[in-house]
């Protein structure tokens, strides 16, 4: 077997070793994330938005230009804001 | 009456001792660090180096002052398994004495005794039991991962985890009909993966309900 044939074997062999959502390009993050919120989202009142309260962020974004800030940007992890 | 040296020095001392409220120092800590709980030969010599060589700086904290070490494997089992449930807001087990603890690992349920041979395990949705004499304790956990250790330790670090009476069943069934739909029209792989993942929580959510 020639060196290109070979990683190629070693490739298909990673991907049948490897779970169906890595294989459709999820990272472990973004798939326990996933199963997470699916979760969260099928828990009784009040514990959900108990819930919903722990996993909201917010970033504000100030560009600086030349010593003065520009407006802030608000990104929040709910769609809403 | 104090005089004014003595009232600057109680003033000082008080403000030394950190109590609620007082200000608490955020640096340079040394002779107030509280002592160390495991103090262990190797950070004494490693103290007493730091005292002869940098003999007016502050002593550095140790990991041992901030984490109690395990204890070593014992030769002989111990009749219980110390479990520590960590999720990322709370611990909901910690330092917990048990029976037996069923873990939902992704090759299937895994029972772990006391005396387990050392493991990391990938857990997937589903029900964790804790079993402590008649006691049985059941979360539902989303996912993570389960350390054994030698001593008879078992370290979990998952997402959520969640008591059974907290799942809603209607949200459950609702999600369930939703994805299995879901699984079948998705069109690219990714889409058809979210809907997989969907499925598979919704379905062991069920099972962990039903059972």
């Amino acid at each position: 077997m020639s060196a290109p044939q070979g990683a190629q074997a070693v490739a298909q062999v990673a991907k049948g070793a490897a779970p169906y959502w890595r294989n459709a390009g999820m990272t472990y993050l973004a798939y326990v994330n996933a199963c997470s919120a699916h979760v969260r989202n099928c828990l009784k009142e009040p514990f959900k938005s108990q819930s919903a309260s722990r996993e909201q962020i917010h970033y504000k974004f100030t560009e600086w230009d030349n010593g003065v800030p520009s407006k802030p940007v608000l990104r929040s992890s709910n769609p809403e804001e | 009456m104090l005089s004014g040296r003595q009232a600057l020095r109680a003033g000082l001392r008080a403000w030394r001792t950190p109590t609620v409220g007082a200000i608490q120092r955020s640096f340079a800590a040394e002779a107030t660090a509280p002592a160390v709980p495991g103090d262990d030969e190797q950070s004494n010599q490693f103290l007493k180096l730091w005292k002869s060589i940098a003999p007016n700086l502050d002593k550095p904290r140790l990991p041992s002052s901030y984490m109690k070490s395990r204890p070593p494997t014992p030769a002989t089992i111990p009749t219980k398994l110390t479990v520590n449930l960590a999720l990322p807001h709370k611990f909901e087990l910690a330092d917990k004495e048990v029976d037996m603890i069923i873990i939902p690992a992704t090759s299937g349920q895994m029972g772990v005794l006391p005396g387990h041979v050392p493991t990391v395990v990938e857990l997937k949705a589903g029900l964790l039991s804790v079993h402590d004499g008649d006691n049985v304790k059941k979360l539902f956990v989303s996912g993570g991962f389960a350390f054994v250790q030698q001593n008879s330790f078992a370290d979990l670090v998952v997402i959520e985890a969640v008591e059974l009476d907290q799942i809603d069943p209607e949200e459950v069934k609702k999600g369930l009909a939703h994805y299995s739909q879901l699984v079948n029209t998705a069109s690219s792989e990714l889409e058809k993966a979210e809907a997989q993942i969907g499925l598979e929580v919704h379905s062991a959510m069920n099972v962990a309900l039903g059972a």
